[in-house]
């Protein structure tokens, strides 16, 4: 599907598209057909929209929490790059690679209600998103867990010989974990297929990036473990997909691992219990708005006459339709039933938790008068 | 039969098991070409190779968190923990992510991951080469907690949790590791988890115990069967789910208790075992019930055999719980 | 300088003849020290030992980079950089038989020595956990402006942990006078340092943390101290961490539970026996003028009677009592764990333990 663009071999920092959407003189692109190019400006819009609605029903007190991703939604469709059959294992911020491959809206709201249709059942805050049947792995709160996880996975596919390849999301304050450290480690020496996808959005909760670390850039981290690091413009979706689809095919071909540092930036707060005004200059993220990945892709849909209002307005329009849908419907469905509480901690209940379960059932069920969903 | 130790027993039941089923992978620090600073995982990687046994670098978050991934990705993983006291580098692993995985994503990923480590003093270890850490694990909800005390056990118990569908933290008493010696049958045969084991019938007092323990509380009623009394010995086998049919049989029957474990004793899992039989058997009991553990410092080195509970202090505990 | 002991004199750090020969000392003191206790173990009179044969430059070349009021927080081959820097020989002894005169009462396996006054600082056997401990005492004397230095000491092995990660990390970002100095002999137990990372060195690993990282021949204690005194001049300076990987190879077994053969050629090992850093060392100190046969001779000899002395002294000083087995838990002994202690006051004395697996 894509062509080779040719990513640099040292840190220097990669792009394709300028603010403009414009193709950077003399750049190789990779091929995206004029349909792809449009799902992926939905796909966008989509992780946009959602964030907006969210957002507001979060502060109208109708949703506990909420993280948003306004500005990084383009570091979501690195998936755009994967196979169905590859492995993604998110951190909390790229609900657009879950949408890619096919989560439904109405998952999604179910999953932020923790409803009795949610598919983890309530078991976890909201935007932390299972999908076994995307291989889309559940998300930890705990940042940095799912990386030696993924190597795992991906060093099991090529034990089993598939080409299967894992992709691991997380942020650049994540790099500053062990966990990141162990399992960047045992990619290199295991030549393990798995893509490592820092989102440098600047910022770890109220810790700039500069406080992160000493190194020149998080993609040089990767020359501590014996294989290439790239730094790409995370604003910029051409480009991204460009060291995606190098990574992969390294990966598929038995090259081993690479890590790719997105430069983007965190635009809202933390999470919807941040105050960024506290931490840092209101006048940064305005500067990044400028820099807006779906406006840039935006433009460069424009450049190649696939751009229209009547076009946005449609898919704006459908997008809020499906989210207006997924709420009146998830509003309406109970909270999972008592037992399932028991459910799942084993593959078969044990006396313990029978017991536990059948004593917990004798009572009526209780609401917590201080809120809580 | 082959009479062997539980090193051998171990080493069986892997080998038994990676020719059965071609998903289960070996991994962990120095278990390649070595075959296990206790060589338990010895001969495997001649055997199956290095597609199916790996030496990692010396990184145990490492080794957990990949064998998770493995297992997502449905192969079996029996990692190793070299030393059960360098198992808490992989905690977060274990206790956040290995325990909760199929709970938190509603079922869908289960991670089967069976993690094999050796525990427990009376090696001459020091602190790093000696704890006894079941009890975290116990209290983590989603972790199955097996201790076998002998070689039959061991392998039997280790079949059945690599075939089972749950995580399991295999602890093995390496005090025992070469002298608890037994008969072991050839070829395959299991015991289910959850299933305590009588050791001895008696009728005065039951003694609850697991792992290395075991040994120590059979050396102790040997000397006061001597005297005249007639203590019933109880071996979990599985410190979860428990047995808790046969051990609250037992305590009926017997009305006393002495509990027996190696771990320091406040919140050990003595503790838990007291507070089941308090709720559930108290109008039985005809005497306080007696925990003999170690103390709550950390291990020691040069004493300790001190510092562990000797067949001595079992045997004064049986004694003065059985005349109380 | 080359494995015959030939150095560029212009390149040769400025220290005295008595520095150098201190230094040597403190390398056939590792060796003397290694042998004799290694022939303890085999005879069972001691439950453990772990040699650093063919690493004594590493170790004392090191070392001999600080001033006196700087700190050891070392991995587990470091007891000679102790010993150097006023460690008692009878102290270490004492630990290794894990007798009454051990500051820490016998609570520890033998090789894990550590006193406040040789600011040698206790160690752990849990690979790298020491690594932020260093990284958080030098940030200290950064916030106290006390003017010393920390050398934290690792394995090639403890590279793969989360610790160093963390505590380079931090090292990096905080800029406090730490040194690393990784001892990459090459081995992990088992594991070649091959299958440990896949970068090309260990040094490389510093640019991921934002300070230099120098690669330099661990069995020539002249390039030891030289790349270390200038890391501890910088990081004294306030020009933040150094990762100094000094590469030597595990000439012996991990330990003495170890058996090498069953996992490693061993033609290779005696390859680098051949550059035994103590023998390049006396080549070059005898070039010098420094150092005759005769006195050479002597120096072994003394430390020959020095060890056989001070084994002989410890091994026969008794068992800690009873009590340390309770004490230094807290700061007091609470009622609780005296209780316990009441409860084997009565019953006989064990025996002490068996061998080290
Ligand atoms: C192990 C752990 N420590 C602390 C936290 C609290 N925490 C949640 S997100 C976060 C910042 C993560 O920053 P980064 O990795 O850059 O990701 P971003 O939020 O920018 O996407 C912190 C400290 C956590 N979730 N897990
Ligand atoms: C956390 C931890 N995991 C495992 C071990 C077991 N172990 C002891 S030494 C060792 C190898 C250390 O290798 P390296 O860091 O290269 O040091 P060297 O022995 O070569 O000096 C291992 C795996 C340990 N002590 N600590
Ligand atoms: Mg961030
Ligand atoms: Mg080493």
């Amino acid at each position: 599907m894509l062509v080779s663009a040719r990513p640099p071999a040292d840190d220097s920092l990669f792009s394709l598209l300028d603010d403009d959407g414009q193709v950077r003189p003399g750049s190789r692109v990779p091929e995206v057909s004029d349909e792809l190019a449009r799902k992926l400006y939905r796909g966008m819009l989509q992780v946009r929209v959602v964030d907006e609605r969210m957002m507001r029903l979060q502060r109208q007190g109708r949703l506990g929490f909420y993280m948003l991703s306004i500005g990084e939604e383009a570091t979501h469709f690195a998936a755009a790059a994967l196979r169905p059959a590859d492995w993604i294992f998110p951190s909390y911020r790229e609900p657009g690679a879950a949408f890619w491959r096919g989560y439904s809206m109405t998952d999604y709201v179910n999953q932020l209600f923790g409803n009795a249709e949610d598919p983890v059942k309530g078991r976890q805050m909201p935007v932390h998103h299972s999908a076994r049947w995307l291989n889309y792995v559940s998300i930890s709160s705990p940042v940095g867990t799912q990386i030696p996880q993924a190597v795992g996975m991906a060093w099991a596919a090529k034990i089993s010989k598939k080409d299967d390849v894992a992709l691991v999301y997380f942020g650049e304050g994540t790099s500053s974990t062990g966990q990141f450290h162990v399992g960047m480690n045992f990619a290199g020496v295991f030549k393990a297929p798995c893509i490592f996808f820092c989102r440098n959005n600047g910022w770890a909760i109220s810790t700039d990036q500069k406080h992160q670390t000493a190194a020149r850039s998080f993609a040089v981290k990767a020359l501590a473990y014996g294989f290439p690091g790239v730094r790409v413009d995370g604003n910029d979706l051409l480009a991204i997909l460009a060291v995606m689809e190098d990574a992969v095919a390294r990966a598929r071909a038995g090259e081993g691992p690479t890590l790719i540092e997105a430069v983007t930036y965190r635009r809202s707060g933390h999470s919807s219990s941040d105050d960024p005004s506290v931490y840092r200059d209101p006048n940064e993220p305005k500067e990044w708005e400028r820099r807006d990945p779906i406006d840039r892709w935006k433009r460069y849909l424009g450049t190649r006459g696939l751009y229209s209002e009547a076009l946005e307005e449609q898919y704006r329009k459908e997008i809020n339709d499906e989210v207006s849908d997924a709420l009146a419907h998830a509003e309406q469905v109970a909270p999972p039933a008592v037992e399932t509480m028991f459910d799942d901690v084993f593959a078969e209940l044990t006396p313990e938790l029978e017991e536990q379960k059948r004593y917990l059932l004798s009572f009526p069920r209780y609401v917590n008068p201080h809120g809580g969903s | 039969m082959p009479v062997w130790n539980i090193i051998q027993a171990v080493n069986d039941a892997l080998r038994i098991e990676m020719r059965r089923d071609p998903r289960v992978v070996v991994l962990g620090e120095d278990v390649g070409k070595f075959g296990g600073v206790f060589r338990a995982t010895n001969g495997l990687f001649d055997e199956f190779g290095p597609d199916r046994v790996f030496d990692t670098p010396l990184a145990e978050a490492g080794i957990i968190g990949a064998a998770i991934g493995m297992a997502l990705y449905g192969l079996k993983p029996v990692p190793e923990i070299q030393f059960a006291d360098f198992i808490y580098p992989a905690f977060d692993q274990i206790v956040n992510e290995l325990a909760k995985f199929r709970y938190r994503s509603g079922g869908q990923y289960p991670a089967p991951v069976v993690i094999r480590t050796p525990y427990g003093g009376g090696i001459r270890g020091g602190h790093y080469h000696s704890q006894s850490p079941e009890a975290y694990f116990v209290h983590t909800p989603g972790l199955k907690v097996v201790i076998p005390s002998n070689p039959y056990d061991a392998k039997g118990l280790l079949l059945s949790a690599i075939r089972g569908e749950d995580p399991v933290i295999f602890m093995e008493p390496k005090r025992i590791y070469r002298a608890a010696k037994g008969e072991v049958p050839e070829g395959d045969y299991t015991v289910p988890l959850g299933q305590a084991k009588i050791v001895r019938e008696g009728s005065q007092v039951t003694v609850l115990c697991y792992g290395a323990m075991v040994h120590t509380v059979v050396e102790a009623v040997e000397k006061v069967a001597a005297e005249g009394f007639d203590p019933e010995i109880v071996d979990l086998r599985t410190l979860l789910p428990l047995d808790s049919e046969t051990v609250l049989a037992s305590v009926r029957k017997t009305g006393r208790a002495v509990i027996a474990y190696e771990a320091p004793k406040t919140c050990g899992y003595g503790a838990e075992l007291s507070a089941l039989i308090c709720e559930k058997a108290l109008m039985h009991l005809e005497a306080p019930i007696a925990r003999v553990a170690g103390f709550d410092t950390p291990f020691p080195y040069s004493l300790e055999n001190e510092y562990m509970p000797s067949p001595d202090r079992v045997a004064k505990a049986i004694r003065d719980t059985a005349s109380f | 300088m080359d494995d015959h002991g030939v150095a560029d004199p212009d390149r040769v750090p400025s220290l005295t003849p008595e520095d150098w020969l201190r230094i040597y000392r403190g390398m056939v003191l590792i060796r003397v020290m290694d042998e004799r206790l290694m022939a303890l173990q085999r005879q069972g009179r001691i439950g453990f030992y772990g040699e650093a044969r063919g690493q004594e430059a590493a170790v004392v070349g090191s070392a001999a980079a600080l001033a006196p009021q700087d700190w050891i927080v070392p991995a587990l081959r470091e007891a000679g950089a102790g010993l150097y820097r006023g460690l008692p020989l009878r102290t270490y002894i004492a630990q290794i038989f894990g007798n009454a005169n051990d500051p820490a009462s016998g609570r520890q396996l033998p090789c894990h020595p550590g006193t406040r006054a040789s600011h040698y600082v206790t160690m752990s056997s849990c690979i790298a956990s020491q690594l932020p401990h260093a990284v958080g005492m030098a940030w200290a004397a950064k916030i106290k402006k006390d003017n010393s230095v920390v050398l934290g000491y690792l394995g090639d092995g403890a590279t793969s942990e989360e610790d160093f990660h963390v505590a380079l990390n931090f090292a990096g970002v905080f800029r406090p006078p730490v040194v690393f100095v990784c001892q990459n002999n090459q081995w992990a137990i088992s594991v070649p340092v091959a299958h440990q990372t896949a970068s090309p060195t260990v040094a490389i690993k510093a640019l991921a943390y934002g300070f230099p990282g120098i690669r330099v021949d661990g069995n020539d204690a002249l390039a030891v101290y030289g790349a270390v005194k200038e890391a501890v001049d910088r990081a004294r300076s306030g020009g933040g961490p150094t990762l100094i990987e000094a590469l030597t190879y595990r000439v012996s077994a991990h330990s003495s539970s170890d058996d090498p053969s069953r996992y490693r050629d061993e033609r290779i090992t005696e390859t680098w026996r051949a550059r035994d850093p103590i023998v390049r060392m006396r080549a070059w100190l005898a070039f010098q003028g420094f150092l005759d046969a005769a006195g050479d001779e002597r120096l072994r000899a003394d430390l020959d009677a020095e060890v056989r002395d001070a084994v002989a002294a410890e091994e026969s000083v008794p068992a800690p009592p009873l009590r340390t087995l309770v004490e230094d838990v807290f700061a007091e002994v609470p009622q609780f764990l005296a209780d316990q202690l009441a409860e084997i006051a009565t019953l006989p004395r064990q025996k002490l333990g068996g061998a080290h697996q």
